[in-house]
This record gives structure tokens, sequence and C-alpha cells, in this order.
């Protein structure tokens, strides 16, 4: 089925499209149904292989089954806490594949999907929520930062880090992450601010997953979160973000108006989060499970199974190979993570300072005397 | 040898320049500082010397500043940015907490930080609310940050360039109420390490140390006490985080007296850390207990209050008097 759809035909593209949190969406880019058919759309068009598109899919399928480990090892005890991106995979790993080399990106605490795409060892993810470190990947080899847990101040490091870009007169583009609750900081809207400004490569990929823990978006916004964007003074687009063609699509033509001198484009990726904000939340507190159920029916993987196994891009046998090295991916974060290594103690003075003050040298030559007078005796 | 008689102000200006020829990485950024050249003039004429892309006039936004120095960081640049006024930095705080200081040690050094915060701090010019702060303490409680605090043309003139070519954050705190006090400058000169503390004036009966804007108050003090007889050593600590505290410690084990001056609140201040280290390596020595002579436990209050607030020669001479007495 082809469907060119008009910005301006108010139609219903997806089930469950009356019910709470689930607006009409006239302006929703799609390029593959929840059914997993391709549909076109008059703006944004997708040239992809076969191979690219199982390649999608392990992606997608990989990620989902770390995340699902993850979440186990979390109840196990083997991390602290856990984020789990469950839904939100499509427009992670969208996003992270319409990147180039050289771009850059910039996560909050969810980007696994991303992380995944970047190059990033998952169990440097692991690492951080069992309490190793804060993640041990090199931000600047991979194109992809640390992880930042206060809500939205990436944004800015994403902006200035563009505007560094352009003084370098690089032709790279910076992905800033950010949630629907993000969009209410002032740091995230002084980004859009300096990015619109002095029209910085780079692109706000808002993953609208209809909660910041507990609070819809309604409180967030009056307005959908794409139509910001007009308010800065650059483009605003609503992507369907279980649909993983339509946000690599969306997201490289994003980056590409960046590189090219465009400026800045704000992305709102239209999506659900099925699983809870952490380890920690219980969503059934408030959330109805039917709401939960439609969201089921629009999953961002069947979605693409459904397309690879009807147009015979796929068959048994390449799911089964997947499946098989899902299991393979958990059993070595598993061992990764339950072998991992304590952190050494006195590691947590080393990289403070660049250059280490002598207050702090002091204190640590203490630390380490007092833990050597435990030598030998009981502690 | 090159000697010029210059302000605190000028001396800024002119190590902002010869930082940005030195390293092409160095950008300049800030409210009002291009055409204008700030408020203060601090970075008069650099714009149209360097350019907009290495003096740039921000938006109106502190956080904004701080946050995209962090990517401009990240990316290899040397980021200076000025805050309008003391009593403006705290928009830009959680950035300077929760970023700026931490993602050295949270990438265990892979990333730096070589980001100069230019703060204009203290009180005494007769300003409205929120321009006569001394946010010091705040900063020097931060794990990841230093904090330097000039007190003259010649440490102004060298330090600016010192903290811009260093690799960690540093809130460098200028005296806004001496930027037009003068000093020679010799620019050729070989300057000393930027982060120690400097005896300026020797004496034997009581230590008083002082940083900023106080360093020129505790001078004042010592003039007067030598008038009736009694010699105060005058150290400048020229630097708040980290404290470089030997030669106090070498000071205080002769006069066995110390007194801190700053004009932030005194409790919870640079001072209450000062007196703990004073008193846990010099406590035999001591002849009194270390005194604190600062601002009061207020918001910093209307201009006409000011005076009665600040720090003057006369409260460091009384607490001289205490000490000598106690």
């Amino acid at each position: 089925m082809t469907a060119l759809r008009q910005a301006t035909e108010v139609v219903d593209p997806v089930p469950g499209a009356g019910a709470p949190h689930l607006p009409q969406q006239p302006d929703l880019v799609q390029l593959l149904s929840p059914e997993g058919e391709r549909v076109e759309h008059p703006d944004y068009s997708l040239d992809i292989g076969d191979d690219e598109l199982r390649a999608l899919y392990r992606d997608l399928a990989l990620v989902r089954r770390w995340d699902i480990e993850a979440t186990a090892l979390q109840r196990q005890g083997e991390l602290g806490i856990w984020a789990s991106l469950l839904g939100q995979e499509a427009a992670q790993v969208g996003a992270g594949r319409a990147m180039a080399d050289g771009d850059m990106a910039f996560p909050t605490y969810r980007e696994h999907g991303v992380a995944w795409t970047r190059g990033v060892d998952p169990l440097q993810v692991m690492g951080l929520f069992r309490g190793v470190d804060s993640g041990g990947w090199d931000p600047l080899a991979l194109g992809f930062n640390l992880y930042t847990i206060v809500i939205g101040a990436q944004c800015l490091h994403a902006t200035g880090y563009a505007m560094g870009v352009q003084r370098d007169g690089a032709e790279s583009a910076v992905l800033a992450f950010l949630g629907d609750g993000a969009t209410s900081q002032g740091e995230v809207n002084e980004a859009m601010i300096f990015a619109a400004s002095f029209s910085a490569p780079v692109v706000f990929f808002c993953q609208n997953n209809q909660y910041a823990i507990s609070v819809p978006l309604e409180r967030q916004s009056k307005v959908p979160l794409f139509q910001r964007a007009a308010g800065f003074g650059f483009p605003g687009v609503r992507v369907d973000g279980n649909d993983v063609l339509a946000v690599l699509a969306v997201t490289r033509a994003a980056l590409a108006a960046a590189r090219e001198g465009q400026g800045p484009t704000f992305i709102e990726a239209f999506t659900y989060r099925m699983g809870a904000h952490t380890t920690s939340d219980d969503p059934t507190r408030y959330r109805l499970a039917s709401e939960l159920e439609e969201w089921k029916l629009r999953d961002p993987i069947a979605r693409l199974k459904a397309h690879l196994s009807r147009s015979g891009i796929a068959d048994a046998a390449f799911f089964d190979s997947v499946d098989a090295e899902g299991d393979e991916l958990a059993a070595r974060i598993r061992s990764g993570t339950v072998d991992m290594p304590d952190p050494d103690p006195a590691g947590m003075f080393d990289h403070v300072y660049e250059e280490q003050t002598p207050t702090l040298a002091a204190q640590r030559a203490e630390f380490v005397e007092y833990h050597a007078s435990f030598e030998g005796g009981e502690h | 040898m090159s000697t010029e008689t210059l302000t605190i102000g000028k001396a800024l200006n002119l190590g902002l320049r010869r930082a940005m020829e030195d390293d092409a990485k160095v950008v300049l950024m800030g409210e009002d500082i291009g055409k204008l050249g700030g408020v203060f003039r601090i970075t008069d004429g650099l714009q149209k010397d360097f350019g907009e892309d290495r003096v740039v006039d921000t938006p109106l936004a502190e956080a904004g500043i701080l946050g995209t120095a962090v990517g401009l960081a990240m990316r290899g640049y040397r980021p200076v940015c000025e805050i309008q006024f003391d009593g403006f930095v705290f928009p830009a705080y959680n950035q300077i907490v929760t970023q700026v200081a931490k993602i050295h040690a949270r990438s265990k050094g892979k990333l730096k930080m070589p980001i100069v915060i230019r703060i204009p701090f203290g009180g005494g010019i007769g300003a409205v609310e929120h321009h006569s702060e001394s946010p010091e303490a705040y900063f020097a409680h931060t794990p990841g940050l230093k904090v330097v605090a000039v007190s003259n043309p010649v440490d102004a003139y060298w330090g600016i360039q010192q903290a811009i070519a260093h690799p960690d954050p540093i809130v460098f705190l200028e005296p806004k109420r001496r930027y037009w006090e003068k000093a020679s400058v010799d620019t050729d000169a070989t300057p000393g390490p930027l982060f120690s503390s400097r005896v300026v004036r020797g004496g034997d009966d009581v230590t008083v140390l002082a940083y900023g804007p106080m360093v020129k108050t505790a001078l004042q003090a010592a003039e007067a006490a030598a008038e009736e007889g009694r010699s105060l050593e005058v150290i400048d600590l020229r630097t708040v985080s980290p404290l470089d505290l030997d030669p106090v410690f070498e000071s205080v084990r002769r006069t066995g007296r110390c007194i801190v001056v700053h004009e932030a609140a005194v409790t919870l201040g640079i001072g209450a850390e000062i007196a703990a280290r004073v008193t846990e390596t010099c406590f035999h020595s001591l002849e009194a207990p270390v005194l604190r002579v600062g601002g009061y436990d207020t918001p910093y209050p209307p201009s006409k209050l000011e005076e009665e607030y600040l720090p003057d020669l006369d409260r460091v001479l009384d607490a001289v008097d205490r000490s000598m007495e106690f």
C-alpha cells in the first residue's frame, strides 16, 4: 500500500489514536505502518537495501535482548538500577544509525540503543548501572558522550560542541538526545536559543515516551512538542518513534541539513516507554494497563519483523540466527557483569583534576594509609 | 624589560589579549563582552581584533554560557566565560557544579575541562542587590573546581593567562571595586606559580590572611597597626582552592596569632576552613584562637549599609586587639 498523506489531512495512522495520550496525528512522519507495510511520505523517502533492513532488525532485537537481560540482572541484585529502553528501540537505533563518522551524540541515561550503534561495549554501560564507574567508554573516540543524568544538561553541551564544529570548519553534526520531560528545563530552552542564534549544526532528538517518570506529557506542554521549534526559529518534525525507517530518514535529513549549514532541527520521536522509568519505579500507580496494551500493537520490532517476513527479505532462519546471537550477547553481558571487578578504592581520588591538588594528594595518602592499617587484621 | 603601569582592569584586558594570541583555541564568551567590551570593559577591543567567533556576545543566559562552554571544551577549545556580576552566576550554578566540575572525574580524565569562569566579585561599589556578592565558598566546596582570587594588577595580568593555560576548570574572581587600582607590571617577567599564597608584608605579632579586595584592607590595617607599635604579617592567599597554607603555617608558628579576612559571610566560609587547618597544624603555637573578620550572615545589604557590612580597617584592628588580648 502506498498512501500519500497531506500534512493538513487529519488521519489516524495508528490504532488506538483516540486513547489518552494518543492524539490525532496528522503530522506524524511514518514509512512503516504498525502492520509492517511500507508507506510513502512526501517529504521523507528512504532508499534502503535488504542488507541494511536486516541489520536494523538485528540492532533492534539485540538491543532489546540486552535490555531484558539488564532488567533481570538488576532484579537479581547485580545492578544497582536499570533504566529500560523497552519500546524505544526504533527511535534510538534509527537515530544512531542516521549518524555519520565524525558526528557526535550527547545521550541521556537511557540511550542504550544509540550506544549500541556507536560501538559502545554494553558492559561499559552495565558498569555504570552496577556502580563500578560512570561509563568507561571514550566519548570522543566513539562519537558518543558519557551518559548525562541531570535532565537536559547535555543539550547545552551538544550545542557548544556544535559551535566548536562550526569553528573548526568541519562537516559534522551533533545529535542531542532528550526526553519529553526535559523540554520543560530552562537549560534545554537555552540550548535551543543558542543553537538557533549561532545556527549551530545540532539536531535535538526528543523521544517523547509520554511520561517523565509518572507525569504525563500534558503537564510539560500544551502544544505538541515538535511545534515548539517554530518559536525558536528552526524546523520541528514529529516522527513515528516506533518506526525505525521513518526515524532513520528524518534524522538523516536533519543531520545532513545541519552539516550543510542550515542550522538546527527539533525531532519529536513519538514513542512509548513500555517499561518502568527505572527498575525502582512502579508504573501501575500512574497509568492504565490498557494503554500499554494499545502500544504493544505498535511494537517497533514486531512491525519491522512483519515487513521483513511479508516482503521475503528475511526468513525464519535469519530470525533464528538473530535470536541465537541475542542469547550469546545476553550470556556475555551476564557473565561480564557478574564478574566485573570492584574498582580500586583509591581510584576515586585520581581524576578529580587533571593536575591533582596537594590537598587532595594528602587526602589520598591518608586514605591509603588508613586502609593499609587494617591489613592482616579484622575489619 | 617592559614595565607598564596598569590598573587591574587593564591588566586583565592585556592578559586576555596575550592568552588569545598565544592559543587560537581560546574563546571568550559572555554577555556584552563584544562591541561593548563588557560592563567593566575588561574585554575592551578584543572582539574588534579577534573577531566574533573568538569573542562571543552570547544570548542572555548564564547556564547557556557555561553549558556551551562545556561542549566547546570537549571539542578542544579553551572557553573563558565572563559572568557579568557575582550574583548572576547562580543560573549557571547547575552547569558549573554538576557538569564543569565533574566531567573530568566522570570520564576518568578522557574529557578535559579547561574552562575559566571570570567573575567580578565583592561589594563596595554602591550597587543594587546581586551585584556585590562573594560566592567563593560555594565553588571552593565543590571538588573538581579550583578558585583563584587576585588582588593586584600583577597577579591579574599573569593569573588570567595562567588560569587559561591550566587544564582544570577555574573560577577566577576579580575584585571589582579594585579594578581601577594601579601598579607597575613587568610584562616580560617570569610569573610565580598560580596556586600559591604570598607574604605581602612581613610582621611578628599577628598573621592576617586575605584575598581579592580584602588584601588592600589588610595592608591598610597593617599600616595603621604599625603606628600603634604592632607588627602585622599580611599574606595574600591568592588562591582559595586549593589553599596554599604552608606559608601561613610558617607564619603562625612565629606569630602565634591568626586572623582571616574576607567579605563573604563568616559562617562556613573560607575562614572557617582555614581556622580548622591552622588549628590542626599549628595547635601548639597558637596564643589565641584563629579569628574571622567577614560579612555577617545576612543577605548582602542595600548599599547604604554596605560599609557596615564589609570588613574594614577598623574591624581588622579590632580583631587584632582581641587576638593580642586573649
